[in-house]
């Protein structure tokens, strides 16, 4: 009997919600613009993997796309780069030509 | 010969084109022989010259003046399929992106002033001519293939990849039109976004749109939010509020995003699907195929604290 609980204990459907490892699973860079105020945007990057050293990431971001920018550490996202103005396409094809991620896994929201 | 004699492997390989020399010769003459075979097969499928394809494959061509024919037989071949090419630019006019995928928005400046009565006479109106259109394209197509067919099979030339295609494609249609590659595109209705003052805009249709796509708004309207990365919400008149500034096209591309996610069957590309809601998850059932998947929860993701948000949350504080 006491068997029978224990293989019953053994598989606990609730004790991993797959919230962070879907996230790693899919390892998707989430690239998403926001409006400032007036004609300004913020671009966000999510998603890079956490062996980058995000900080020069970033340095190479800005130097590249001639903006600021800075890592904002988020409590469930990880690392999360802003940059401001709007690189959505130039970031995706830093990313790709650079070989730091493949192409198809990069994903860009916003209009 | 001999050179293969010495190794009878290499006659075993002769099919995939190898790399020595030797052989250059061998695949030759079984090209050849192989060509009427071809030619009859095809001809006996399209029922138009059985009788000519073995001269055909016989001769390949050598003289000048044959390749004077040729070059006026190309000629003419080519202004047709760019005729029918125009037919069907004709029919895709209705897309104003270049970038537009089997979905699109029908014409936007016509639309754009419509009211709702309008727009139902004006699609109708837009069926007709693409009825028309295809109607138009079908007659000149199937004269010019089957000149084409007759091009190569009376004359003593090669046929050319082209004619063989169009070949194929019109048997095709004669036989089961459903596989001729004419899908029905799926249209709705263009968003019509207006400025509300500076900082928001209006997203006048969306009740309608939503229906259209036969989706609940508030998903839709969750979608878009998550996109766009900002809040809003549903005014007296079911008309959508959104905080930001965004333009007709800005909330297209995001439709569009919308339907390839969540509308269109990845199987069969049919858009008659319906969203349903099972344990947490969204499962997309296509009424056409049959098929069901699952569909991936919208994630509005990281939002940076912009300015304004500072300022609420410290009016909010304070």
């Amino acid at each position: 009997m006491s068997e029978a609980i224990a293989n019953l204990k053994s598989y606990d459907p609730f004790a991993d919600t797959g919230e962070e490892s879907d996230i790693q699973v899919q390892g998707y860079i989430h690239i998403r613009v926001q409006q400032r105020n007036g004609r300004k945007t913020l671009t966000t990057v999510q998603g890079l993997s956490a062996d980058l050293d995000q900080k020069r990431v970033l340095k190479a971001f800005k130097k590249e796309f001639a903006c600021n920018g800075n890592v904002v550490q988020d409590e469930d996202l990880g690392e999360v780069i802003q940059l401001q103005g709007d690189h959505r396409l130039k970031i995706q094809q830093f990313l790709a030509s650079n070989g730091i991620v493949p192409k198809d896994k990069i994903k860009i929201h916003g209009f | 010969m001999s050179a293969t004699d010495d190794k009878p492997i290499d006659d075993v390989e002769n099919f995939d084109f190898g790399v020595k020399k030797k052989k250059k010769k061998k695949p030759a003459p079984d090209f050849d022989a192989a060509t009427p075979v071809a030619a009859d097969s095809s001809s006996a499928a399209a029922d138009d010259e059985p009788a000519s394809s073995a001269t055909t494959a016989a001769a390949p061509a050598d003289g000048g003046e044959d390749a004077d024919i040729f070059a006026n037989l190309k000629k003419k071949k080519k202004s047709k399929v760019t005729i029918v090419e125009g037919d069907a630019e004709g029919n895709d006019e209705s897309a104003a992106e270049p970038s537009s995928e089997s979905f699109d928005f029908g014409e936007k400046k016509k639309k754009k002033k419509s009211k709702k009565t309008d727009l139902a006479d004006f699609e109708a109106a837009l069926k007709n001519d693409q009825g028309e259109d295809e109607a138009v394209e079908e007659a000149p197509e199937s004269s010019a293939s089957k000149e084409g067919a007759d091009d190569w099979a009376g004359s003593n030339r090669d046929y050319t990849y082209s004619e063989l295609l169009h070949r194929v494609f019109t048997v095709l249609r004669q036989n089961n039109p459903e596989l001729g590659g004419d899908r029905k595109r799926y249209t709705i209705a263009p968003p019509q976004v207006m400025r509300d003052g500076t900082k928001k805009s209006v997203f006048a249709n969306v009740v309608d749109i939503c229906k259209r796509m036969h989706r609940q708004p508030d998903h839709v309207i969750q979608f878009l939010f998550a996109e766009l990365g900002t809040t809003g919400s549903i005014d007296a008149s079911q008309r959508l509020i959104i905080k930001g500034r965004f333009q007709q096209k800005q909330i297209e591309n995001v439709l569009k995003r919308y339907i390839m996610e969540y509308v269109s069957c990845k199987t069969c590309k049919s858009s008659e699907t319906i969203l349903t809601k099972e344990n947490r998850l969204f499962f997309l059932q296509c009424e056409s195929c049959g098929s069901t998947r699952t569909v991936s929860a919208i994630k509005t993701g990281f939002q940076a604290v912009t300015r304004d948000a500072r300022k609420a949350a410290k009016a909010k504080a304070g």
